[in-house]
């Protein structure tokens, strides 16, 4: 009797994997050391974004983390974050550098809908705000100057309003770029434009630009054409990952006005997005490449980001990053250079590993959430528990500890570097840009505390919002 | 344009009797070798040949000067002027590179492509120790030699472009030569091709490929594929826009043939298979090569758009990336690909060229 070749090759599959489970949960009893994972699929491909915070991956290949495991990976970019995601949808890519939103944004069925899934939060902060040299003179004026004749940080969007002011009576629009709907640049910019009182726009179910009610208008543009864009004068500022805007430093085109840390200390900031059934196929593998990017992370941050400048270099590579090293080391090595001249000292510019950076927190997820349903994304009111459960669906800490038990087994990793016994929640957080407490147990409650968003019952409707 | 040798300018007592044979034996040599080398682009070797021949030093000098110093020269005021302007255009990733940081950038280029193949040796090694590792600890494991992951270099790029324009360029020759027959043998079909051709000659690659991927994209399913998507998205393309001119010039071709000919096929009544493959296709070799000449420049010319909007890994996608990754040295990297895409161009042309003048030759009888 003659079977389909693919039923097959599935049981084979299958009992590979069960096999392979055995010799984990054997591995995982006896503390033996130093046995491979055996891996159900060894030929892998990652997709990217040129930012330096994708600095895991590039890590994890070029030190030969992958190969550790087992896992021959190929690297390669993309043109923008919906190919990404489109991409490791459709199963293209195995998985992807995403922004915290994607997963979250797929799952619920905003843009492109898909089970993604993530056990692997890739690093903490590590974006900026950037405004045309024309916008940064209005801007100044405006700003708080401290005794060495240097404005004052944070610089709160309060100094901006009188520039959009401006540029409304004048007739213009005040156009900002970021990178995606569901991005954090899009959160991030708008918490920062909304605690200075100027309206980002809402979206509606019927109008996904984003625009309804807007002071500002944002739009989409991918990471590495931003700079182009500002020069070219379509847009008025940006918000976006490094090295873009360093980028705009040293071309002399824009000025960086902020740095999402001053706007949310420590914000969770990328994420590695595989889908559900992907990982339900290939535990092993999924676990291999989590051991891996752990490992990447651990070296990326050690004795206080020594290796940063090696991974500078790597990052400068034409096949990763590609810009200048220069460009790339001015955030990397924990320095941020404003005003051109104006370089400070930003030692957690960018975290990968410390403070428990790559652990998925639910907190983390309920708060992209919450801010979903602030400007529109999530149409009508959900309650708390809604939150939580999809933030269940879509971070996997189990997973991520499972690869943390076989690092520390291994002598790779130690145990002290993990939240052990955590349920997911950071403690109530108090560092942002306008002082508001986010509690990640209490969305709604959250969402009630914002001057400017959705909360309640409250929707979009008519471009107006509507109480029920 | 050559001169033929004229025996009268030697004076005949320093010239051993038995000599002069070979020399105009030589001579035959140099005179037929002429045509080939000009179709070669290498005329500039017949004199001096013909002065090692001990041909008139003045004449072959001035020739030279014009086939040989005059394009030299006309390169070097070139460059000069590069060097000259470049640094005087200041644009946001520096200064536009002069020939020197282009060169430069060549030799980093080719320096990477060796220390790469020096990785992937390695990488190999690594995979061998691994497995046997792994064949320790799992006895029974079947072991599998896995492909080298690092990058593409940039001699890699431009095989996988060459690759590319060539299937391009198969595919449109395998579709217009036969159209091509059947438009010239039958007024009635070239009626019918006609307007089709007319509309469709002009239309840009970048409108063909967005329907050319998505075709592609819903058709070409398959688990393990021979070719990656973007590789055969951007064939396609090329062969879409290369075509026209081999269909066109066939159909002229086969349309111009001396109708005594084929009024003598009719004579002997040939079959229609016979009538095709010895009357129309030799006679009308020498257009359907002039197409095909035109038709490979045309893809190549194209093939660097459609990589870049396909992301097929060649020089297109080569250009692309170095534009997104805006550090300071892609400008003259860029430059490198401007360079490399121009020679290969001509040398793809050259190559026709010779083809074409080969069949011409054999073709008048």
């Amino acid at each position: 009797m003659k079977f389909p070749r693919h039923i097959l090759s599935r049981a084979a599959t299958m009992a590979r994997t069960v096999l392979a489970g055995a010799a984990l949960a054997a591995a995982l009893s006896t503390g033996a050391a130093a046995k491979p994972l055996l891996v159900e699929k060894p030929e892998l491909t990652f997709g990217f974004i040129k930012l330096t915070d994708m600095a895991p991956l590039a890590v994890a290949y070029e030190l030969h983390y992958f190969e550790d495991e087992g896992l021959y990976v190929k690297l390669e970019p993309q043109a923008n974050w919906k190919v990404l995601l489109d991409r490791v949808i459709d199963g293209e890519l195995d998985g992807a550098h995403m922004l915290a939103g994607q997963p979250l944004g797929a799952t619920i069925g905003y843009g492109t809908k898909g089970d993604v899934i993530t056990a692997f939060s890739m690093d903490l902060n590590g974006n900026g705000i950037t405004v045309s040299n024309e916008v940064w003179k209005m801007m100044k004026q405006h700003v708080p100057m401290g005794p060495d004749g240097k404005p004052v940080h944070p610089i709160k969007a309060d100094a901006l309003k009188p520039v959009i002011e401006a540029f409304k009576q004048s007739g213009k629009r005040f156009k900002m770029g970021m990178v995606f709907p569901v991005s954090t640049h899009n959160y991030e910019l708008r918490y920062w434009l909304a605690a200075g009182g100027i309206n980002p726009g809402y979206y509606a179910p019927n109008d996904i630009s984003g625009q309804i009610q807007a002071d500002a208008f944002l739009s989409v543009t991918p990471p590495p054409q931003m700079p182009a864009t500002l020069e070219a004068g379509t847009i008025n500022g940006y918000c976006v990952g490094e090295p873009w805007n360093q980028q705009a430093v040293i071309k002399g085109i824009g000025v960086p006005v902020v740095t999402d840390y001053e706007i949310w200390k420590n914000n969770p900031e990328k994420v590695f997005g595989v889908t559900r059934e992907w990982a339900e196929k290939y535990p092993n593998t999924h676990l291999a490449v989590i051991k891996a990017l752990i490992r990447a992370a651990i070296w990326l941050d050690e004795h206080d980001n020594a290796n940063r400048k090696q991974a500078v270099a790597m990052l400068a590579k034409p096949e990763y990053v590609g810009a200048d090293a220069k460009v790339i080391a001015n955030s990397m090595t924990g320095t941020f250079e404003y005003e051109k001249g104006d370089k400070r000292a930003v030692p957690d510019f960018n975290v990968f590993f410390r403070y428990y950076a790559t652990y998925p927190y639910y907190s983390d997820a309920i708060w992209y959430l919450t801010q979903m349903r602030r400007w529109g994304q999530i149409a009508e009111a959900k309650p708390d528990k809604w939150y939580l459960e999809t933030a269940k669906k879509v971070y996997r800490p189990d997973i991520y500890m499972k690869a943390a038990k076989l690092l520390i087994e291994e002598g790779k990793a130690k145990k002290e570097d993990f939240p052990w016994g955590t349920d997911g929640f950071k403690p109530p957080q108090k560092e942002f840009i306008d002082g508001i407490v986010y509690d990640g147990r209490k969305p709604n409650a959250y969402l009630d505390k914002f001057p400017i968003g959705l909360k309640d019952d409250q929707r979009v409707a008519g471009g107006k919002v509507v109480s029920k | 344009m050559s001169t033929t040798f004229a025996p009268s300018t030697v004076p005949e007592g320093n010239v051993p009797p038995a000599r002069l044979p070979v020399r105009e034996r030589l001579h035959g040599l140099i005179n037929r070798a002429d045509g080939f080398l000009g179709v070669l682009g290498l005329g500039w070797l017949t004199p001096l040949a013909r002065l090692a021949a001990g041909d008139s030093p003045r004449h072959q000098v001035k020739e030279l000067w014009r086939q040989l110093g005059v394009p030299l020269a006309a390169i070097v005021v070139f460059l000069l002027a590069w060097s000259a302007l470049a640094p005087k255009v200041e644009t946001s990733l520096g200064t536009i590179p002069g020939p020197v940081e282009v060169w430069h950038q060549a030799g980093a280029l080719w320096q990477a492509h060796k220390d790469e193949r020096a990785e992937e040796a390695a990488f190999y090694e690594r995979q061998r120790e691994r497995n046997a590792a792994l064949k320790a600890a799992y006895p029974g494991t079947r072991i599998t030699i896995h492909d080298y992951t690092g990058k593409s270099t940039y001699i890699d790029q431009i095989w996988t472009s060459l690759q590319t324009v060539f299937m391009g360029f198969l595919l449109a020759t395998v579709i217009a030569v036969p159209l091509g027959i059947a438009s010239g043998l039958s007024r009635t079909v070239n009626a019918a091709i006609n307007p089709i051709v007319q509309i469709f000659k002009p239309v840009s690659p970048l409108a063909w490929l967005p329907i050319v991927t998505m075709v592609v994209s819903a058709l070409y399913v398959s688990e393990d594929p021979m070719f990656s998507k973007s590789f055969v998205n951007s064939a396609i393309t090329v062969t879409l826009c290369s075509l026209w001119p081999t269909l066109i010039n066939t159909a002229l071709g086969v349309a111009s043939i001396d109708k005594d000919l084929l009024n003598v096929g009719r004579v002997l009544q040939l079959s229609w298979t016979r009538k095709v493959f010895k009357l129309v296709l030799p006679s009308s070799l020498p257009l359907i090569f002039t197409g095909l000449r035109l038709s490979l420049g045309v893809g190549w010319m194209v093939l660097i758009a459609a990589e870049m909007l396909a992301q097929n890994p060649g020089l297109g996608k080569f250009v692309w990336d170095e534009f997104q990754n805006g550090s300071s040295e892609s400008l003259a990297r860029i430059m490198v690909a401007v360079f490399t895409i121009g020679i290969i161009g001509f040398l793809l042309d050259r190559v026709m060229l010779a083809l074409q003048s080969a069949v011409t030759f054999s073709g008048t009888r």
